[in-house]
């Protein structure tokens, strides 16, 4: 592990550890179909971290206050195989909160029409599980995940339904997802004065804040703040500025 | 009921095709991944590493830990994250499948852990596991006396056969399962169970065709194992 004295002198250098531009973003490559009992199901790549994304669907009840929608739930699984640190059991803290910022991004984006996951109004809806598996740390598992989730959502298929008898035919597949909107985040850190984009691990470990930024377009959907640090009006700014450009950049990678 | 011709037009002591690959997860010392059929199945391993909390650490040799775990929608009803009655009965065989291969004498205090990832499933996940976990120990390289080729064999209709698939697991006239793993070189069995029902001939003769199924398995772990390195990867 490094020193935070000596990150920030290469920082000051305009460069990082791994030799990237403070802007620059790793490498992303996306693969499709890599569990074929998934509705869908997907591998993102961001350098070295490699996270897995599924899709299952199930019918269940509507909440009360929302009868005609269907719902979403995402899960994320710190695997003990991914990085030295992780350890078996309960979900960590930082593996709920990386869910809940995925789930926000969709959700709040209205990225999937829920009233099209209505089955019965009142009784049937269908229940969109979105899990996510972390299978090698890096750092930004954050981004990671949600455009993991965005690529299985894209490829997803829905099974076949008998309402009659309340049976799901997974092998009989019946149209796409409803999927209206494509929400990316990016993550951006501060260290001392400098701002960069998609935090490798080393840097995850020293940075002072942190901001994640779910877009879709120049539309903001969810927004996180971590680490202990601040952050200025500007330094927000200039990070959604950068954070809605490499949100694009990144969507290209994924095939609607 | 006769089984006179297998679903997917295989052998009744063929397996499904293998694909074996070493070092498929970067932060891990070893790793590999084995898929058979539509199975496929990745092991990392960590260690030898300080075992905590200390009451559990052995002076007279190291601790073998494993854990298997199927991601939720490997399976068509998804499986609920987190542990099970299953899930923890497999981690506790895988454990004993591979532990007479390992030279846990020379690791005193310390554990090797080894986690098993079942990324998609069409039956035989355990067997899958164990030759990733076996490839993913070599791997690390944790002192080893042999390799531990896996594989299920068992009865589908009045038929003996190697590596049952979901098919011929649910197959309607009836099938019983083995999962075995084996120590090629001297034929050691460290896996054993059985669903179903087999009379005394049938378990000979279906840990001999397994036996054969295993010494190919090894072929491909080792071919893999070396490709690795051959390739400077």
């Amino acid at each position: 592990m490094i020193s935070k004295e000596y990150l920030i002198s290469i920082l000051d250098k305009k460069t990082r550890v791994d030799g990237r531009k403070l802007e620059d973003y790793r490498k992303v490559e996306v693969e499709y179909d890599i569990s074929k009992n998934a509705e869908g199901s997907s591998k993102v790549r961001i350098g070295d971290t490699e996270v897995m994304a599924g899709i299952k669907l199930e019918v269940g009840t509507p909440y009360p206050d929302s009868p005609d929608e269907g719902t979403i739930i995402v899960g994320a699984e710190f695997l003990p195989i991914s990085n030295p640190e992780f350890e078996s059991g309960p979900p960590s803290i930082a593996s709920v909160e990386l869910s809940r910022v995925v789930d926000r991004g969709i959700r709040e984006s209205k990225a999937l029409d829920f009233k099209k996951l209505c089955i019965v109004e009142g009784e049937k809806i269908w229940m969109v599980l979105i899990d996510i598996y972390v299978m090698n740390d890096d750092g930004n598992l954050q981004d990671a995940a949600a455009l993991a989730a965005l690529a299985a959502l894209s490829k997803a298929k829905m099974p076949k339904y008998d309402v009659e008898s309340g049976k799901i035919n997974y092998k009989e597949k019946d149209g796409k997802l409803p999927l209206e909107k494509m929400p990316v985040e990016c993550s951006l850190a501060k260290i001392g004065e400098h701002i960069l984009v998609d935090p490798g691990i080393e840097e995850e470990g020293l940075l002072d804040a942190r901001l994640t930024v779910a877009s879709v377009g120049k539309e903001v959907n969810a927004l996180q703040k971590g680490g202990n640090g601040t952050l200025s009006i500007d330094d927000v700014d200039k990070m959604l500025k950068l954070a809605v450009e490499k949100n694009a950049d990144n969507l290209k990678k994924v095939k609607k | 009921m006769s089984y006179t011709k297998r679903n997917d037009g295989r052998k009744f002591e063929e397996t499904r095709e293998i694909k074996a690959e070493v070092g498929v997860i970067k932060n891990a010392q070893g790793s590999a991944k084995f898929q058979i059929g539509e199975t496929i199945a990745v092991a990392g391993v960590y260690g030898p590493r300080n075992l905590y909390p200390k009451f559990l650490q052995d002076p007279e040799k190291g601790v073998l830990r494993c854990n298997y775990n199927m991601f939720s929608f490997s399976v068509d009803d998804r499986i609920r994250p987190g542990p099970s009655r299953r899930s923890r009965e497999i981690s506790l065989v895988t454990q004993r499948s591979l532990a007479p291969a390992v030279n846990l004498n020379e690791f005193p205090n310390a554990v090797v852990d080894v986690f098993v990832e079942i990324i998609q499933a069409d039956a035989g996940t355990r067997c899958a596991g164990i030759c990733a976990a076996s490839m993913a120990l070599a791997d690390a390289g944790i002192p080893m006396k042999d390799l531990v080729a896996a594989v299920g064999v068992g009865k589908v209709g009045d038929k003996i056969v190697v590596d049952l698939d979901k098919f011929e697991e649910d197959y309607e006239g009836g099938a019983s399962d083995m999962p075995i793993a084996m120590l090629p070189r001297n034929n050691e069995i460290s896996l054993l169970q059985l669903d179903g029902e087999l009379d005394v001939k049938e378990v000979k003769e279906a840990l001999e065709m397994g036996k054969k199924a295993c010494e190919n398995i090894l072929e491909i772990q080792r071919k893999a194992l070396k490709d690795k390195y051959k390739g400077g990867k």
